[in-house]
């Protein structure tokens, strides 16, 4: 019997007041288990990155539940949340958002200098994740010397860096070319995904839909039902 | 250092040309900060140097004296009223006037000259040169060796020259803590000497120097001085009047607040505005950060070690850079007027203090309301 990562129930979200509020999560629910790679996907403003934020404690909804792991991480102050975030959710933003005047393995340590890892031994740690993507003879590299692709798993690595139980992937081929990107979603389903993570990925990307164990489809604030994956 | 500064100085540091604009712009104000206040420091400590090397700890003088270069005569009863003066151990004349010196190739050069009270020559500068009591001698001047000293075509012991029409022979050679501030070279001589060598209007006591029984008189003594209508200062306080005059009255005081705003204002708008298009370059990724799970008092210490680790090395390199110039000033030219204090480094330091402030204030409140949805959003 699966775990269960992500338990979302009753999701209500809007932005602004009166005639210029818009709604962009209308009783959204849903259940993700570990072991599982679900996409999101949908138009855009369909509110799949509200859907995202809110899951993931960054945007704070107007209504519903979010339990993560059990936890319910809308009734814990901001301090806890932040650590919840840390320890618990690993992110790979779609533009990287990787530091220019860093190295790559400065860059992957990021979670674990967070974490108050001392700064050499976060280094190395950082450079078994950078060995896992592999780009560990790049480490000493900065990020802006790497092509699209390479950047991205120098995200990825960051996001393993803090051994996630949850990943959340925006767009992560969006900037990348079409083999770049299924070739960094392999790498992904081979290496990242396990037993005891979930992945839950917001794409527009039909080509990398195989890769899914499940998509949810997204449209007008509302999760229109689900679909396995054709792969 | 934890990781979390580490990480914020190597994100300062790494990017070398925007932590090059900050540095310079705070060294820059430092530097113009610093020199500025030492200049004036400097003017102020030569305008007081006849206070300072005299050393006398109480100064009696007519109510009008804005500063010692600027003495006005005093009847010699105002000698003796000061002596009987509850409180005084002892209290001597001090003259000190300007003179017009008739060197050997026919050139005239303008001198200070100050009269020691004939019996105990207090106040007499420390000789390296001859005897102190050769000052008695027939048309006895001590020369003071200081950056002066070659305009009386650097004189030795038994030089002669021509004062008022009258000879003077020079019978030591001294140094003082202080040179003057006006470039002219000083004289010592006895006090009846400096009289009767000098034309002098009717009263001629320039000062009244006192030495109190102890520093607890000194209150009773200004009373006292003050009830026979003049007026005794402190050392200090002499020399605080000194530079108040030059700061309110000469238009010193203006120049050095604009200056001084002109240093603030180079700092404020370079570094400040450097370090504000710093973080807003970065502002993205210090959102995605915080979707990591980076605390705001966390964001909130790495600007704030930005900005202080900024602020103290423009302040280092400030200062160094202004001793720098001062040394070498003076090495080239001994009687540049440029001091520094710790007051000036109080100053520059306040300063930097405010720069940092101001800039890591807005910097803060930016980082502070990026929301990491907007990274999301993109």
């Amino acid at each position: 019997m699966p775990k269960t990562a992500i338990q979302a129930s009753g999701l209500v979200k809007w932005f602004g007041e009166g005639e210029a509020k818009t709604m962009a999560l209308r009783e959204v629910s849903l259940e993700a288990q570990f072991g599982e790679m679900v996409y999101v996907v949908g138009p855009s403003g369909s509110g799949k990155t509200t859907l995202l934020s809110v899951l993931t404690g960054i945007l704070k909804p107007n209504g519903g539940k979010v339990l993560l792991e059990g936890t319910d991480i809308w009734g814990l102050n901001p301090d806890q949340l932040a650590d919840f975030r840390l320890g618990k959710i690993g992110f790979v933003f779609q533009d990287y958002h990787l530091f220019p005047r860093l190295t790559t393995a400065e860059n992957a340590a990021i979670p674990l200098i967070l974490k108050r890892k001392p700064w050499d031994e976060a280094i190395q740690e950082a450079e078994k994740y950078l060995d896992v993507v592999g780009l560990k003879s790049r480490a000493e590299l900065p990020p802006v010397k790497l092509s699209g692709g390479e950047q991205q798993r120098v995200a990825i690595a960051r996001a393993m860096a803090s051994q996630p139980d949850i990943l959340i992937m925006d767009e992560p081929t969006a900037s990348l070319d079409g083999d770049t990107g299924v070739a960094i979603l392999t790498f992904v389903q081979e290496n990242v995904l396990n037993k005891d993570r979930c992945i839950v990925v917001v794409t527009h990307d039909d080509r990398i839909y195989k890769f899914a164990t499940r998509i949810l489809n997204m449209e007008d604030g509302r999760l229109r039902g689900s679909e396995k994956s054709t792969a | 250092m934890t990781g979390i500064l580490k990480l914020a100085y190597k994100l300062l540091v790494n990017d070398k040309a925007k932590f090059s604009a900050l540095l310079v712009g705070i060294t820059f104000a430092v530097y113009l900060m610093m020199f500025v206040t030492s200049m004036f420091s400097g003017v102020m400590m030569h305008a007081s140097a006849n206070i300072i090397n005299i050393g006398a700890p109480l100064w009696v003088m007519d109510p009008a004296v804005e500063t010692v270069s600027n003495s006005v005569g005093m009847p010699g009863y105002v000698l003796d009223a000061v002596r009987s003066m509850q409180g005084v151990k002892y209290a001597v004349p001090l003259y000190s006037g300007g003179a017009l010196v008739k060197l050997r190739d026919g050139n005239y050069q303008t001198v200070t000259v100050i009269g020691l009270d004939d019996t105990s020559l207090y106040g007499r500068p420390e000789l390296i040169e001859g005897k102190i009591q050769d000052i008695y001698a027939e048309n006895g001047f001590i020369v003071v060796n200081d950056a002066e000293f070659s305009k009386l075509e650097n004189p030795h012991i038994g030089s002669e020259f021509e004062l008022n029409d009258n000879r003077g022979v020079i019978v030591g050679i001294a140094r003082v803590p202080t040179s003057g501030l006006y470039g002219l070279p000083t004289l010592y001589t006895t006090y009846e000497r400096a009289i009767q060598y000098i034309p002098n209007p009717r009263y001629t006591i320039s000062y009244v120097l006192v030495e109190p029984k102890s520093t607890d008189e000194i209150p009773r003594i200004k009373q006292q001085v003050e009830a026979l209508g003049y007026r005794a200062r402190t050392k200090e306080e002499f020399m605080k009047n000194t530079e108040d005059f030059f700061l309110y009255k000469t238009g010193g005081g203006t120049n050095l607040l604009i200056m001084m705003l002109i240093s603030f204002t180079v700092g404020l708008s370079l570094s400040g505005q450097t370090f504000y298009t710093f973080i807003l370059e970065n502002l993205e990724r210090f959102g995605a950060l915080k979707a990591i799970g980076e605390k705001s008092r966390d964001l909130v210490a790495m600007i704030l070690f930005q900005a202080t680790f900024t602020a103290l090395t423009g302040f280092g390199l400030g200062i160094g850079l202004c001793l720098l110039l001062i040394i070498f000033a003076k090495l080239r030219l001994p009687s540049y007027a440029a001091m520094v204090t710790f007051g000036n480094l109080a100053i520059s330091f306040g300063m930097v203090v405010v720069i940092a402030a101001v800039s890591s204030y807005f910097a803060v409140r930016r980082v502070l309301r990026i929301e990491p949805f907007d990274i999301f959003r993109g």
